[in-house]
C-alpha cells in the first residue's frame, strides 16, 4: 500500500468558529446525517452534495467549498433548512458562501447564475423597483447568451417568447421608478 | 375589510393576469387593497445570494412604510412575502442594531393565499358562488416561498399546506391530494439554468397526470411562468403530450364568482385553459 497517495487534509477549524460568530450560523452541531441532501431537489446538478459543503466547512476546507458549483445549484427552496433535525440553516450558509466566494474573487463555475444576480440588482439600484424587459436585455447582453444563442440558431425561440408575451400584454415598455431611488441606492453601494 | 398591499415588481409586468385577478376579486370581497407608498423591490433572489445586508435593507424599508400605514400587509408573491418575513425576523431579532432601519412588530405580514383562506373570507366567498367549479380535477401547488422554513413563514403545516386546498373545495372544485405541493420548480434558475426547471416541471406534471389532475392552481407567479410557458418544450423533450393549464388560485374564485374579466386574463396565458373550461361547461 502506498500510504503517500492517500490525500489528507489539514482541519482548520477557526474558519467555521469564524462564520458561526459572524452571521449566527450553526455548523458544528451537524452530525451528518444527510438529511438535506436526501430532501435536495438539485443534487443531480450538483459537484458536492449540501451535507459534504457542511462537512467541508466544518473541516476548514475553504477553497474547496468557495469553488463548488453546489452553492450556486442551490435553489433556495429550504427544503434542507426546514428539516435538518439539528437546526442548521443549510440554506443559510449557501447564500454565506456565495458571498464569501465573491468577494475572494475565485472562479464561480456558474457565471450565467452570478451574472443574473449582478444585473438583477443593478437594475434594483436604477429604479428601485425591477424592470422585466431591460433585465432581460441586460443579462442576455453580459453572459454572452445573446451571442451563443444568434450562432446557434435558438434566438429565434427566445424572439418569439419575447413577441408572445407582449402580444398578451404583459411587457411593459416603460419602467416604473420610486421616488426614494437614493435611499435604495444606498443601500446597494 | 381594509389592508396594506405589496404587489410586487413581477405583478406590475408579466404577471398581470394575476394582479387582475387579484383587483377584481378583492373588490368583489370587498377587501380595500390600499398599495404601500413607495415601495421598492424585495431583493429577490439576487439580493439574497450576494449581499445579505441589502435583502435585509430592501425588504426591511417595505415593512418600516407598512407599520407607517398601520395596517396588516398581504402579499402575493410567495418570494416577495418570504423576504419581507426574512427582514421582520431579523429587524426583531437579537441583530437588529446591525440594520439601518427599525421595526416595531405591529403590523403582520400576509401571505395572499393563506389571508384570502382564512374562514370569515371564505364565508363570504361561499355565500357569493355563482358558477361551482364541478368536475374541474385541480391539484394546488404551493411551491416553496410561502411555506418554507417556518421560522421565517410561521406556517404551521410547512410541509403539507393547505390554503388553496381550503379555498378551491369551497368553490365546488375536485381537489386531489398529491404528495408535490411544496416541491421546487427551480424558480429564477429558468434564466441561467432552464435545464435545471425543465427537469423539475417535467417531475410535476408527471406527478399530477398520476393522480389524474386536469390542472394546477398556484399562488407563485414564478411557479406559474415556469409551468405555464415552456409546456410544450418539456412535452417534447419527454417525447409526451401536456397540457395542463395553470390557474391562478385568483383567477379561478373571479370564474366562480362569475366576474366579467376571466376571459382577459386567462388569454395572457401560455397555455389556453378554454378548452378545459369550455369542455366542463364553466366557460
Ligand atoms: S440535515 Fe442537518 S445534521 Fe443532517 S447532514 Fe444535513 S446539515 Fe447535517
Ligand atoms: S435550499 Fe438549496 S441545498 Fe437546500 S434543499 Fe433547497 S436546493 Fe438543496
Amino acid at each position: 500500500m502506498e500510504q503517500e497517495n492517500i490525500p489528507t487534509i489539514k482541519p482548520e477549524p477557526e474558519w467555521m468558529a469564524q462564520i458561526e460568530s459572524d452571521r449566527r450560523l450553526n455548523i458544528s452541531s451537524c452530525y451528518q446525517c444527510r438529511k438535506c441532501t436526501n430532501g435536495c431537489p438539485v443534487t443531480f446538478a450538483m459537484d458536492i452534495y449540501p451535507d459534504q459543503v457542511i462537512r467541508l466547512v466544518q473541516l476548514g476546507q475553504r477553497d474547496r467549498v468557495l469553488r463548488c458549483n453546489t452553492i450556486w445549484i442551490c435553489a433556495a427552496c429550504e427544503t434542507c433548512t426546514t428539516r435538518c433535525p439539528n437546526d442548521v440553516d443549510i440554506a443559510g450558509i449557501m447564500d454565506y458562501l456565495k458571498e464569501r466566494a465573491i468577494e475572494a474573487g475565485v472562479h464561480v463555475p456558474e457565471q450565467k447564475t452570478y451574472i443574473f444576480h449582478s444585473v438583477f440588482l443593478n437594475d434594483v439600484k436604477r429604479r428601485g423597483r425591477v424592470f422585466e424587459g431591460r433585465l432581460m436585455q441586460s443579462y442576455m447582453i453580459k453572459s454572452g447568451e445573446l451571442w451563443n444563442k444568434i450562432k446557434d440558431g435558438s434566438i429565434k425561440e427566445e424572439i418569439s417568447l419575447g413577441w408572445t408575451l407582449f402580444r398578451k400584454g404583459r411587457l411593459r415598455i416603460l419602467p416604473k421608478g420610486i421616488k426614494a431611488k437614493k435611499e435604495v441606492r444606498k443601500i446597494l453601494m | 375589510m381594509k389592508v396594506s398591499y405589496y404587489p410586487g415588481c413581477s405583478l406590475e409586468g408579466t404577471a398581470r393576469d394575476y394582479e387582475e385577478s387579484i383587483q377584481a376579486v378583492c373588490k368583489e370581497l370587498e377587501i380595500e387593497l390600499q398599495e404601500l407608498p413607495d415601495w421598492n423591490c424585495c431583493g429577490a433572489t439576487a439580493a439574497h445570494s450576494l449581499n445579505h445586508w441589502a435583502a435585509i435593507s430592501l425588504s426591511g424599508r417595505n415593512l418600516v412604510i407598512a407599520e407607517k400605514m398601520g395596517e396588516d400587509v398581504v402579499v402575493p408573491c410567495p418570494l416577495c412575502f418570504n423576504r419581507l418575513k426574512t427582514a421582520e425576523k431579523a429587524l426583531l431579532g437579537v441583530d437588529k442594531g446591525q440594520f439601518q432601519y427599525t421595526l416595531h412588530g405591529k403590523v403582520k405580514v400576509w401571505d395572499m393565499a393563506n389571508f384570502i383562506s382564512q374562514d370569515g373570507v371564505l364565508d363570504i366567498i361561499e355565500s357569493k358562488v355563482k358558477k361551482p367549479l364541478e368536475g374541474l380535477k385541480v391539484v394546488c401547488y404551493y411551491g416553496c416561498m410561502s411555506s418554507r422554513p417556518p421560522k421565517i413563514t410561521d406556517a404551521k403545516d410547512c410541509e403539507n399546506p393547505v390554503s388553496m386546498d381550503r379555498i378551491l373545495k369551497c368553490l365546488g372544485a375536485d381537489v386531489i391530494p398529491w404528495s408535490y405541493k411544496t416541491d421546487c420548480c427551480g424558480a429564477s434558475h429558468v434564466i441561467a439554468r432552464p435545464d435545471l426547471v425543465f427537469k423539475l416541471v417535467g417531475k410535476l406534471y408527471q406527478k399530477a397526470a398520476e393522480v389524474g389532475a386536469e390542472c394546477f392552481v398556484v399562488s407563485c407567479q414564478m411557479c406559474q411562468a415556469n409551468l405555464d410557458m415552456y409546456q410544450d418544450k418539456v412535452a417534447s423533450k419527454l417525447g409526451t403530450e401536456i397540457y395542463f393549464p395553470i390557474f391562478y388560485f385568483t383567477e379561478l374564485i373571479g370564474l366562480a364568482l362569475g366576474n366579467p374579466g376571466v376571459k382577459t386574463w386567462l388569454s395572457r396565458h401560455f397555455v389556453d385553459p378554454l378548452r378545459l373550461l369550455k369542455g366542463k361547461n364553466l366557460i
